[in-house]
């Protein structure tokens, strides 16, 4: 009799796990397999021994420099998207504007950072490529851009470029953070005596600083990974990992497989950090705006 | 003093975003010496390969969604209503896409499902286009799985199962005629931006090998000059279409529970 309840617990546990094993399988054997493959990839030598020469072997000025341009470039895009786009959230939020810009602004920014890649590319050369609809324009007031140094097809291109998707999905991130700022802490600071400056100083920021250091990583991450926008922009030759990742996917380009892995590998590892952080980050800031 | 801040910055802002937005229209207008015309898009529009390559993501996007609704939503519905402790491990899972970025994990794909491994799906076409529906579901998971668990919030589980139960429902019959219905909102939106995504989708096409819409407009852009303004603007059109039909879909549910 004293069996009976705990044999059927026995029994109970492991059929509803069952329930998620669709799940788990798929999760396996397209998420999780295939990351364990490249992370052992990167520490085998072409017979499958154990070796850390493939790290070793990034250490070239080509790939050091790839990886330096890449994270260059996601702090740039993440911490301009981060400023820009936190300047048009506050100015809709606090600045006093009408109601009805609200609305269409979220609309659009859905739209604008799910407007990434290909397409993208194709927009800036058509507006400030070298035959673009600025360019043209400038060229006729007399200024040419080309002589002032700018060349889409460049870092401050790229930059340029990212900016249209990370503005946007800054913007959808931070307007329910900024509602979420009680309307009594203003006034709670007021009534101590504290001006807007410090109020924002003093309470506003130090409340949205985890969300917005967040959602820094969050950016940062998505232009790390990105790879479709500066292909379709430059071609195979910009030197930065992802493109380089790509060229080596398709024609082993560095001569070595192993090293391809690596290069994969030390992506890996720069986005797990940045997210690591985001989510931190992120558990931290909702306890805040509940 | 602050309102005339706050209209300088949205100006400014708008005017980069209309820009490019005017700038590509402008250009995929321009394929006739001296005036305006459409031709650069009746060029797009006659070439057999953008209708291939476009019903070939269409198709695929298709299949994504059909996976990813019979993945996510049994999935988030038994966690919801059974394994309240799975959920943690869910979550995660279903956060590491946007973690790891596709580039690498379709380089997993590549060097695991190769024609010489345990299970070959590099080796056929339709063995390719399977890994690739797999890929796609991946990146959409995140939004697919958050949209979906949003909606199971709203609706008591456990008294819609054990009502469905005590009428003699299955499980599938629960899932399909009880669930489904009503998280309808959420997996439509969630489908929407999976269309979005799988429409315009290059690296995993690209790498794959595979005849999909991303890949093409990339090799048109690197050969004319024209049409790929004319297809920036056919993209932007359908992102704008998707994510309009998502506003549409939960307004118009908004709509129904006011009624209701």
């Amino acid at each position: 009799m004293a069996q009976g309840p705990v044999r059927r617990a026995q029994r109970r546990l492991p059929l509803e796990w069952l329930g998620i094993l669709p799940f788990a399988a798929f999760a396996v054997l397209f998420l999780i397999l295939p990351t364990f493959r490249i992370v052992t990839g990167a520490f085998q030598d072409a017979d499958g021994g154990f070796t850390f020469q493939n790290l070793l072997d990034l250490n070239t000025d080509s790939i050091r420099s790839a990886y330096w341009t890449s994270i260059k470039l996601s702090l740039i895009t993440a911490a301009l998207g981060c400023a820009i786009g936190f300047a048009m959230a506050a100015a809709v939020v606090f600045g006093g504007l009408p109601k009805v810009v609200r609305s269409p602004l979220l609309t659009f920014s859905g739209v604008a950072s799910n407007f990434a890649g290909v397409p993208l590319a194709f927009a800036f050369i058509a507006t400030i490529g070298p035959a673009g609809l600025i360019t043209l324009e400038l060229r006729d007031m007399g200024i040419n851009l080309r002589a002032y140094g700018f060349n889409l097809l460049s870092f401050w291109g790229l930059v340029i470029t990212y900016l249209f998707f990370q503005i946007p999905l800054m913007i959808l991130i931070i307007i329910p953070a900024l509602d979420g700022l009680k309307k009594e802490w203003r006034e709670a600071a007021a009534v101590l005596g504290a001006t807007t400056a410090q109020y924002w100083r003093m309470v506003a920021l130090p409340i949205l600083f985890p969300s917005l250091l967040g959602t820094f990583a969050l950016l940062f991450a998505n232009a790390f990974g990105a790879v479709a926008t500066a292909f379709a922009l430059t071609g195979p030759q910009l030197n930065i990992v992802p493109i380089k990742l790509f060229a080596q996917i398709r024609g082993d380009v560095l001569g070595n497989p192993n090293l391809g892995y690596a290069l994969a590998f030390g992506m890996i590892v720069i986005t797990i950090a940045a997210n690591t952080i985001y989510i931190w980050l992120r558990v931290r800031s909702e306890r805040w705006l509940k | 003093m602050t309102r005339l801040i706050s209209w300088t910055i949205l100006v400014l802002g708008c005017l980069y975003f209309i820009l490019p937005l005017v700038g590509m229209t402008e250009f995929s207008l321009k394929m006739r010496r001296g005036e305006y015309s459409f031709d650069a898009y009746r060029k797009v529009f006659e070439d057999p390969r953008f209708w291939e390559t476009f019903s070939y993501s269409l198709t695929l996007a298709a299949a994504t969604i059909v996976v990813g609704v019979f993945l996510v939503v049994p999935t988030a519905y038994w966690v919801r209503l059974k394994l309240p402790q799975a959920r943690p491990f869910v979550e995660f899972v279903t956060l590491l896409p946007l973690v790891i970025p596709a580039i690498v994990l379709v380089f997993g794909y590549i060097r695991l499902y190769n024609t010489s491994s345990w299970l070959p799906l590099t080796g056929s076409a339709l063995g390719t286009d399977i890994l690739l529906t797999m890929g796609y579901t991946t990146l959409a998971l995140p939004y697919m799985y958050r949209s979906v668990d949003t909606g199971l919030r709203t609706i008591d589980v456990a008294t819609l199962t054990e009502a469905a139960q005590s009428l003699g429902a299955g499980w599938i019959t629960i899932l399909g005629r009880v669930i489904l219905p009503n998280v309808m909102v959420a997996v439509l939106s969630g489908a929407f931006l999976t269309l979005a995504i799988v429409l315009g989708e290059f690296t995993m096409a690209a790498l794959l090998n595979r005849p999909a819409f991303g890949p093409f407009m990339q090799l048109l852009g690197a050969n004319r000059a024209y049409e790929p303004p004319a297809l920036a603007v056919i993209a932007f059109a359908i992102t704008w279409g998707c994510m309009g039909l998502m506003q549409l879909v939960s307004r118009l549910a908004k709509h129904e529970r006011a009624k209701a």
